[in-house]
């Protein structure tokens, strides 16, 4: 019911020129006719680049997209115009930066475009913190178990030393081991991901609704292991770098 | 069509911790634009005269002429107020330890703090507005006529608050600020526009008071800021403050004298302090020679490596933020291209040793640039912006700057944690939506806590406003679904607006900023609304002419005293008489324009005249006088500043 009523609100936005009154194409950011700023349409982050929503991405072509809408889009260009243009340049512009942080980096792309075709997954990377003791046993990967309970006495091990002032230098060479083996693993993930993406891609070019949901459960677990490794790297390279 | 051209004209000013400067695009170049005095520092100093004897309100000095005040009258001078910009009041009173100044006494806890000049009091935007207006005079004089748009630069570090203070300073005095520049990005647009360059560079800018990094990439005339971090509490002040401390300590123990009571005494021992600081950037020792109360000598030597060893810790303390940069970045050293060095502290070699070391640049073959003098830098970057805002400029018009926000935008949540919703180096403008509701039955209001900074909880993070969402239409706990928009926009400020989307209203918001005057407040400090001295623009251009006018015909007069006079061939001496002819028969009239115009006439006319006497001064100096000494010996108005003169590149 919410979600109709959004959509309607978001569709039903400048259908006409607000200055020429020329008929806009869907998500226009300016007027064809007379070339005016239009306000914000609303449109999701692969619409602002013209993109087909794709995991596969030309990273150089959506650089290079980025800088010619910037120029267009930025408040500098709109220094001296009137207020309203000022304040759509305003919400265009980090619409564009928005979305241009959230394609150009692979992680936050696949978790941007599944919750955009409505998977239900956990936080983002990018745009969150994770909350304290989070790193709980719950969702620990299965054949992680092991390790990560040896992982999480060395990190205590190694903060008490550090409070009493003291560095054991095997304990700092363990944990270097470790977390060189995390960051392979991590780069395991990402290669399945990227295997995935294809998988998405083909599926949603050729409308194999099967394999696409297929691809998307295999990517949403992928994404859950790929954060609890970041996080992990992430409390050891903390532990190590004090 | 003339007045059409001032009336787009937008100056760039960089509103420095020790030094500001104004400049503007004279075609496709940046150029700085002098004060009356001819030089194109105005000292971020002001100071309060005496009260008149009219009985009339003291007037406000800015500039050299307020910095002589500096050591005959300290508590009637106020510097450095950078330092003081968009802070509380307890992190203004420990700062204050090192400066002869002090806070108002009435000021309270939660206040914007103001700080006593003579018998007056002032809030740090209002100081900076003075600072501000001078140069806003210096650009009026220079095109003779008004100047009301600016872009001023701050230092890329600056939060939120510091911010806002330093856009309300501009509005104070008369200035539409139309936009924030981050002082290292204002430096890359200096060194990028006349060549057309790719690649990654990186802007290392120790100033007086601040220290920035910024890692830009350049790739067809955008320059888009990947990384920038620093130290807003970092800079020349931290060394002059270190060596003074110094001295003070060994003054105490080996004369018995304590000055540290006598502000005077310490401004003039401070000034000793930046003297040695500079000697030794290109000497390898320098001397303290001070004559104390008592009547005893303090006497040292400094050794350029004994300072180096002392200003180590200040130094180190620039590295971190410049290795986070280039993580945060991606970039490792060797995949910067170019470095670029600003701020007068990176004339100190060791300085520019550490910049080596950390971007390995000596093992690679290169130099960090210095072609553009470090003061001025800023302030020819800030002209550029100026040009790119103004638009239709063919200089400009390709550039295009992508900034980013330095600090990370988090809300407060449960348990003081703070949820991060705008990460820091996203592009600016940037936006992030959140959802609340209520968890009361009925509950009508919703109180957010905004914070800047990297920490995990918001107690740690500065705090930057309490937003009260009001209105909500009464309903169960958790029904309500109100959208906040908070978005930085392109001055690194924030927006912030709510919505509650099943009444579809806009919620009325309550803005409580941190740190920083509303919006009444700032109206009240505009200046001319209590400077009645002010006079209407006109007048006081004119005012300004016949000054000037009567400043050069004083030093034309004492002319054939000199005995470079004598050099000059007949024509040129019959050339500067009927220059001077002119300027005394036109300077009772009203028309400022051909006053002004006359006197550059008898400038010009003077100018070989001038060179002989700068010569003869040199040669003087080199027999063993100063060169103050010398410009004593021949007045004060031997090289009549020239009104037009070009900004100095070094």
């Amino acid at each position: 019911m919410l979600n109709a009523q959004e959509s309607t609100i978001t569709t039903a936005a400048s259908a006409a020129c607000w200055a020429c009154s020329a008929q806009l194409e869907a998500a226009a950011l300016f007027c064809a006719q007379c070339g005016k700023i239009q306000p914000p349409s609303g449109g999701n982050f692969f619409a602002v680049f013209e993109l087909v929503p794709r995991l596969n991405l030309d990273l150089g072509m959506l650089e290079h997209q980025f800088h010619r809408l910037s120029r267009k889009l930025h408040p500098d260009r709109f220094a001296r115009a009137s207020a309203e243009e000022k304040e759509w340049s305003l919400a265009q512009s980090s619409l564009l930066n928005d979305a241009y942080r959230t394609l150009k980096d692979p992680l936050a792309r696949t978790y941007y475009l599944l919750k955009l075709n409505g998977a239900e997954i956990g936080e983002e990377f990018a745009g969150r913190n994770r909350p304290e003791n989070e790193m709980g046993t719950s969702r620990v990967p299965a054949d992680l178990l092991e390790e990560v309970f040896e992982l999480n006495m060395q990190l205590e091990e190694m903060r008490m030393g550090r409070k009493m002032g003291e560095v054991d230098e095997q304990l700092q060479s363990d944990l270097k081991q470790a977390e060189k083996k995390f960051l392979g693993l991590e780069d395991e993930v990402d290669e399945k991901l990227h295997a995935e993406w294809t998988n998405w891609d083909e599926a949603a070019e050729s409308g194999d609704e099967t394999a696409r949901d297929a691809a998307q459960k295999s990517m949403i677990a992928l994404l859950d292991r790929r954060r609890y490794l970041s996080n992990l790297v992430r409390d050891v390279t903390e532990t190590l770098g004090e | 069509m003339a007045a059409e051209n001032t009336k787009n004209r937008v100056v760039g000013i960089d509103l420095g911790t020790t030094n500001s400067l104004v400049a503007y695009m004279e075609g496709s170049t940046p150029v700085v634009i002098p004060g009356v005095d001819g030089s194109n520092l105005v000292p971020s100093v002001v100071a309060l005269d005496s009260a008149s004897a009219e009985g009339g309100r003291p007037t406000v000095t800015v500039g050299n002429s307020a910095r002589k005040v500096l050591i005959e009258t300290p508590e009637r001078v106020i510097y450095s107020v950078k330092r003081l910009m968009g802070r509380g009041v307890s992190e203004v009173q420990s700062e204050l330890k090192f400066f002869p100044f002090r806070l108002a006494k009435d000021v309270e806890e939660g206040e914007v703090p103001r700080v006593q000049l003579g018998e007056l009091s002032f809030t740090p935007p209002e100081i900076s507005a003075y600072v501000l207006r001078q140069l806003k005079r210096n650009a009026e004089r220079f095109f003779g006529a008004p100047v009301t748009q600016a872009v001023i630069t701050v230092p890329a570090y600056f939060n939120d608050a510091q911010r806002q203070a330093t856009k309300d300073a501009g509005r104070m005095a008369g200035l539409d600020v139309l936009r924030l520049v981050n002082e290292p990005t204002a430096a890359a647009l200096a060194y990028g526009l006349d060549r057309a360059k790719e690649g990654t560079i990186a802007v290392y800018d120790l100033g007086g008071g601040t220290f920035d990094i910024s890692i830009l990439k350049l790739k067809d005339g955008i320059f888009e800021v990947q990384s920038t971090n620093g130290d807003t509490h970092l800079g020349g002040d931290d060394i002059d403050n270190l060596l003074l401390a110094i001295a003070l300590d060994e003054i105490h123990s080996e004369h018995g004298v304590n000055l540290r009571q006598q502000p005077g005494a310490v401004q003039a021992l401070r000034k000793a302090a930046i003297d040695a600081k500079i000697q030794l950037s290109s000497a390898p020792v320098a001397h303290f020679d001070i004559e104390l109360p008592n009547g005893d000598r303090y006497q040292r030597e400094i050794p350029r490596e004994v300072f180096e060893d002392v200003i180590e810790p200040i130094l180190q303390r620039t590295a971190a933020p410049c290795k986070q940069a280039m993580l945060d970045a991606g970039v490792i050293p060797e995949q910067i291209d170019e470095v670029v060095l600003v701020g007068g502290s990176t004339r100190i070699p060791v300085v520019r040793q550490l910049v080596d070391d950390l971007f390995h640049l000596g093992a690679r073959g290169k130099k960090p640039h210095i072609e553009l003098n470090p003061d001025e830098v800023v302030a020819l970057g800030a002209a550029v912006q100026a040009d790119i805002l103004a638009g239709a400029s063919k200089a400009t018009e390709e550039l295009l700057l992508l900034d980013v926000t330095p600090l990370s935008l988090g809300i407060e949540a449960l348990g003081g944690t703070v949820a991060k919703i705008i990460q820091r180096n996203s592009t600016i403008p940037a936006s992030a939506t959140e959802h609340f509701t209520t968890g009361v039955e009925g509950q009508t209001n919703v109180a957010i806590h905004v914070v800047q900074g990297e920490r995990e909880l918001a107690a740690d993070c500065r705090s930057l406003a309490r937003f009260d969402l009001k209105g909500i239409p009464p309903m169960s706990a958790g029904l309500p679904r109100i959208e906040v928009k908070f978005l930085i926009d392109a001055d690194g400020i924030l927006q912030v607006s709510a919505r509650e989307q099943r009444s579809g209203k806009q919620a009325q918001i309550e803005v409580k900023p941190t740190y920083g005057l509303t919006d009444e407040q700032v109206e009240g400090m505009i200046l001319d609304s209590f400077d009645h001295a002010e006079e209407d623009f006109a007048k006081r251009l004119l005012i300004e002419a016949r000054n000037e006018a009567e400043t050069i015909l004083a030093a034309v007069e004492k002319a054939p005293e000199s005995p470079a006079w004598a050099q000059l061939t007949a024509d040129e001496k019959e050339k500067i008489e009927a220059a001077r002819k002119h300027l005394v028969a036109i300077k009772s009239g009203e028309d400022q324009q051909a006053i002004r115009q006359a006197t550059v006439a008898l400038d010009q006319a003077t100018r070989r005249f001038a060179e002989l006497m700068m010569e003869a001064a040199v040669t003087t100096a080199i027999r063993g006088k100063t060169m103050e000494a010398a410009g004593d010996e021949m007045g004060d108005n031997i090289a009549a500043p020239h009104p037009m003169a070009p900004a100095e590149f070094k």
